[in-house]
């Protein structure tokens, strides 16, 4: 299976996503912001970082970069993507994920290890967690801080489709606590916090992270036996 | 040459800590009087000719604010008297 890993000027842990994809057992492919073609990958990761500098808001010009254009159209057809941290940004601003990132609260960037519970393992990329169990991954945001209406807060809930919370304390003021958050066909999904700082001893604070990349390699060996999973092609 | 500004601001709901610390700082300045602020963000866009209101409406509406959390307003502003 083949993953991509979007490149942004201005990404930073497009390499550990790449390397993360590795560890999974995927073959990882470096895509260019600037290249429409998504060179036939089985999934597409958004990595962290501060794409176009951040300018005018997260994720706001990159949401028009020509590799994105590709990213939405696939993403509807249900190709699984996941958009970590500025990833999610570019995702809220791309109108692929509901709501906005925001300021923390607090005005302070955020930089530890952070507790989460998964709530939500029908997705493609949470399928090999429980749903409850309780995962500690690095978070690191200035602008992590979940906002959407109250009409689309509790479609979320109701709809079983906040993936993951904060718990043990929430790093930025997201609403309800929210760490992570899916789209209706669950191939789609945006976390703040880092899982792909977490799938090795030496530098990560647990493996909990490796979860979100096996999750995707099971999601698309089910879908390619015929047996989708986590609905992405309804 | 025309210019359209467009002004950006988040919506009234949504919680603006930068606004909140300017105002938490004015007591040093020796400023009692305030009970708010919030901070939004004008943008100057220059059209080579005549004022295009609807393409800075798109522009504004798909680039400058995000409608989740932002509105904004559009105006005209008048060009400083120069040489015809």
């Amino acid at each position: 299976m083949r993953i991509g890993v979007v490149t942004f000027p201005g990404s930073l842990d497009d390499g550990d996503a790449a390397r993360a994809a590795g560890l999974a057992g995927a073959e990882p492919v470096r895509l260019w912001h600037g290249d429409p073609e998504l060179h036939g990958v089985d999934a597409v990761i958004l990595p962290g970082g501060f794409s176009y500098g951040d300018a005018l808001r997260c994720g706001a010009i990159a949401r028009f970069a020509p590799v994105m254009e590709s990213v939405a159209d696939a993403a509807r057809g249900g190709l699984p993507v996941l958009g970590i941290c500025n990833g999610f940004q570019i995702l809220c601003e791309a109108h692929l994920l509901p709501g906005a990132l925001t300021r923390n609260q607090h005005l302070h960037f955020r930089n530890r290890d952070q507790h989460l519970r998964v709530d939500a393992t029908g997705t493609a990329w949470t399928n090999e967690f429980t749903a409850g169990q309780e995962i500690l991954i690095p978070v690191k945001n200035g602008e992590g801080c979940f906002v959407a209406d109250a009409r689309t807060l509790d479609e979320l809930e109701a709809e079983g489709r906040i993936v993951a919370r904060y718990i043990n304390g929430n790093p930025n003021g997201s609403q309800r606590d929210i760490a992570a958050i899916t789209n209706e066909a669950g191939n789609v999904v945006g976390i703040m916090p880092h899982p792909e700082h977490a799938v090795e001893a030496l530098t990560g604070p647990s493996l909990d992270g490796l979860g979100f990349f096996t999750s995707v390699l099971r999601h698309l060996a089910g879908a390619a036996g015929g047996q989708l999973t986590g609905g992405a092609h309804r | 040459m025309s210019r359209v500004v467009v002004d950006v601001m988040l919506k009234p709901e949504i919680l603006d800590p930068q606004g909140q610390a300017v105002a938490n700082a004015l007591p040093r300045l020796g400023v009692s009087s305030v009970a708010s602020v919030r901070i939004g963000r004008r943008i100057e866009i220059e059209f080579d000719g005549e004022p295009d209101l609807d393409t800075a409406r798109e522009i504004a509406d798909k680039l400058l604010a995000n409608p989740v959390i932002e509105d904004f307003s559009i105006s005209v502003e008048e060009p400083a008297v120069e040489a015809a």
